[in-house]
């Protein structure tokens, strides 16, 4: 599940409480190179749909992918 | 249960709707807790939750009782107490209708659900965010025109696209508000309606249905899977179509879920929902008009009021009293209720007798 193609995305601006401090982030659904999809964060430069992405990092549970080269 | 002429002890059972009255307001076993302010005691009180569609859920299960024989004069209400909490709080509360462990804890919002949504459906089929804003603009005139409605207020498209960005391409115009309300309706066989009211709305097909809760579980998030099968299966018991259908109170959470839903409702082809509301195709006393009382964008969204307040709303048209929102044609109606990001839909077919 390393890397994938964005499916659609958004930037978050209102965030519900927990998150308000990372406000605003990037939310996106990657579809995985190795089937599925998943909801994720994205790292880094913004992506748009078609975009190719990987794996950054995983933190307290939620992927955080950027985009590929 | 004044306006049918019921007194509490004739109600045989309570469905009430509602999606979070213990994280809002603290109070939980609600259904009982309500109808003791009634006086209405002794009966099986029951509350529903299916997020947004929690009204209709209620409403389905009471036709369902009533239409099986197994009760005779049902009361449904919804009912939501959201704005003794921060946006932010009532943020959190409501993104509780999604998957906390997927989608949630990655930081989605029901804004952001709906956002993603959006921007598939502007990719897939070219939708504008002035198609969008047209939703916003439409259901603010007739909401200014709505004596219960949270915001009687106009707006142009110009405001509706400068407004401040809540989860992009949604700005606060495109979003439904957060709302205090509640609405009531009383169930009764067809054959005894007469001895209630002069004026009474048939049910004539109505269906529940579901799907996954995650967005990212659904194969495409353009379309809601669950509205198409239960407007198909409400159809069929109201032995209509798509084309009957004169109006329609629909699920406009977000303008974008407007436009999906004319679509999954069969009014105009997939993809083409955008062009339909920008094309004033929708407005009052247009074609079809959608959303004549304001929607939950103008007139509130109080969630688990909302599927109740469709079925009033619907319920006023056919009956000639819908005041200044009066429809010419209005005789067979449509209520849609949304429930997540499409894992509950509820769907009914109202019509004069």
């Amino acid at each position: 599940m390393s890397t994938g193609v964005i499916y659609t995305e958004t930037v978050v601006h209102a965030a519900p409480a927990e998150f308000v401090a990372d406000a605003p982030y990037q939310l996106a659904i990657v579809s995985l190179d190795s089937g599925g999809r998943l909801t994720a964060r994205i790292a880094g430069e913004r992506v748009k749909i078609g975009d190719k992405v990987e794996l950054a990092e995983t933190r307290n549970g939620t992927e955080f992918f950027r985009k590929l080269a | 249960m004044a306006d049918a002429g019921v007194s509490p002890s004739q109600i045989e059972a309570f469905y009430l709707g509602n999606f979070a009255g213990p994280s809002f307001v603290g109070q939980n076993h609600l259904a009982p807790y309500i109808a003791g302010s009634l006086g209405l005691v002794g009966v099986p009180c029951t509350r529903f939750e299916a997020a947004c569609a929690s009204g209709g859920s209620a409403f389905f299960h009471a036709v369902s009782s009533v239409a099986a024989g197994l009760n005779d004069i049902v009361l449904v209400a919804g009912v939501e107490k959201m704005t003794s909490q921060t946006t932010p709080k009532v943020t959190e509360i409501l993104a509780g209708a999604g998957d906390m462990a997927g989608e949630g804890r990655a930081g989605a919002t029901f804004p952001a659900l709906f956002a993603m949504i959006a921007k598939r459906h502007m990719y897939q089929y070219g939708t504008t965010r002035e198609q969008l804003a047209a939703v916003a603009v439409k259901n603010h005139a007739n909401g200014a025109k709505n004596p219960l409605a949270h915001m009687r207020k106009v707006i142009t498209m110009e405001q509706a696209l400068a407004g401040k960005m809540i989860s992009e391409p949604l700005t606060v115009f495109d979003c439904s508000l957060i709302s205090d309300g509640a609405a009531a309706v009383v169930i009764v066989p067809l054959e005894r309606a007469s001895e209630f009211t002069d004026q009474p709305v048939r049910i004539l097909g109505i269906a529940q249905t579901s799907d996954y809760v995650a967005l990212d579980a659904k194969a495409d998030i353009t379309t809601f899977w669950a509205v198409r099968e239960a407007a198909e299966k409400a159809y069929k018991m109201a032995h209509v179509t798509a084309r009957d259908i004169e109006f329609a109170e629909v699920h406009d959470c977000f303008t974008i879920a407007e436009i999906v839903a004319t679509e999954d409702l069969g009014f105009i082809k997939k993809g083409e929902g955008g062009p339909y509301v920008l094309e004033g195709r929708t407005r009052l006393r247009a074609e079809r008009p959608i959303n004549a009382s304001g929607g939950l964008k103008a007139k509130g969204h109080p969630v688990g009021a909302t599927g109740v307040g469709q079925i009033c709303d619907v319920a006023l048209q056919i009956r000639g009293e819908a005041g200044e929102l009066q429809l010419d044609r209005h005789s067979l109606g449509l209520a849609q209720n949304l429930g997540g990001s499409g894992a509950t839909a509820v769907v009914t077919v109202l019509g004069a007798i």
